[in-house]
């Protein structure tokens, strides 16, 4: 078994509300010193066999057919020690 | 010979009856499509409605746009087939790259629930053309995804092609860019709204029966064909 990461984010000059309010909340909570904040997806893939050249491909595929939409995000594949 | 116009109900579709019955109320005949049809069982036109397809999981629109029934309905779109997405629909039209841009979290976060005003700014697609160019409509808008967003160039393109279909007048209820609450493809064929024309199709469960011409228009285009 191995574990594939992807992660995905809004592209940078698409607004991220959700980031905005969480830079809200961090300086209620006295946080000072964060000047920004964007939140993004988190998929952890286990693969049944090996993370090797085929199987990262076949990921990047499904990552910006299903995982991502490319109008609006970027993705990033890596093997997971 | 009566138009078929089908309606297509996804796991989590809430609109799909009210769709329906505007088909009716345009005198068109109704046709319930399910989300694992194999077949558009051969409808004249279809109509995505809203709701929250597959709970809006991943992204709105994300998995409804890989269901079985959308292959069907992306190949009859880009041979002509009509087809209408209201806002759920409009996400899953985006997701399945038949309309450019995307629909994004609303900028204040809040899900929005208003009777909306609207500019119809194209009167050339097939669902659009009982309207005056430029009438001013009133029609529901209910969403917490409805931020149209596209990069600079594809937002003048559509601009520049007239293939904004509705935009909002007096507020924009969702910081879409340019204001926009609807557009279409270049053939006209395809039209994504984020407001609900089937909530307003008779003054006594709407606030307006402004809504319905969406769906005469296409009664009329397809009896003209």
């Amino acid at each position: 078994m191995a574990r594939v990461v992807v992660d995905v984010m809004l592209k940078p000059e698409i607004l991220d509300p959700q980031g905005q309010a969480i830079v809200g909340a961090l300086g209620r909570l006295g946080h000072t010193g964060v000047a920004s904040v964007r939140q993004g997806k988190h998929f952890e893939i286990e693969l049944e066999g090996e993370a090797d050249a085929v199987a990262l491909a076949r990921v990047t595929e499904l990552a910006g057919s299903l995982l991502s939409n490319p109008v609006i995000e970027d993705f990033v594949v890596r093997a997971s020690p | 010979m009566t138009a078929r116009v089908g309606v297509v109900t996804f796991p989590g579709s809430l609109d799909d009856r009210d769709a329906l019955r505007a088909v009716a109320a345009a005198g068109a005949e109704p046709v319930s499509l399910w989300h694992k049809d194999a077949s558009l069982h051969g409808v004249d036109a279809v109509v995505l409605p809203g709701g929250f397809s597959y709970g809006d999981y991943l992204r709105c629109g994300a998995i409804a746009r890989f269901s079985p029934v959308m292959d069907l309905v992306i190949a009859g779109a880009r041979e002509g087939l009509p087809v209408l997405g209201i806002c759920n629909g409009f996400q899953v039209l985006c997701e399945a790259h038949l309309l450019p841009g995307a629909l994004v979290r609303n900028c204040h976060l809040h899900f929005t629930c208003t009777d909306q005003r609207l500019q119809i700014e194209n009167t050339s697609t097939a669902w659009t053309s009982a309207y005056e160019a430029g009438a001013h409509v009133v029609i529901p808008i209910k969403n917490g995804e409805g931020r149209f967003v596209a990069d600079v160039a594809t937002l003048d393109q559509l601009e520049a092609e007239g293939r904004v279909v509705a935009r909002y007048v007096g507020s924009n209820p969702n910081g879409s860019a340019r204001d926009i609450g609807g557009i279409t493809n270049a053939a006209g064929n395809v039209v994504g709204l984020m407001p609900h024309p089937e909530h307003a199709i008779e003054e006594l469960t709407g606030p307006s029966s402004d809504g319905l011409a969406f769906f005469t228009s296409v009664v009329k285009a397809l009896v003209s064909v």
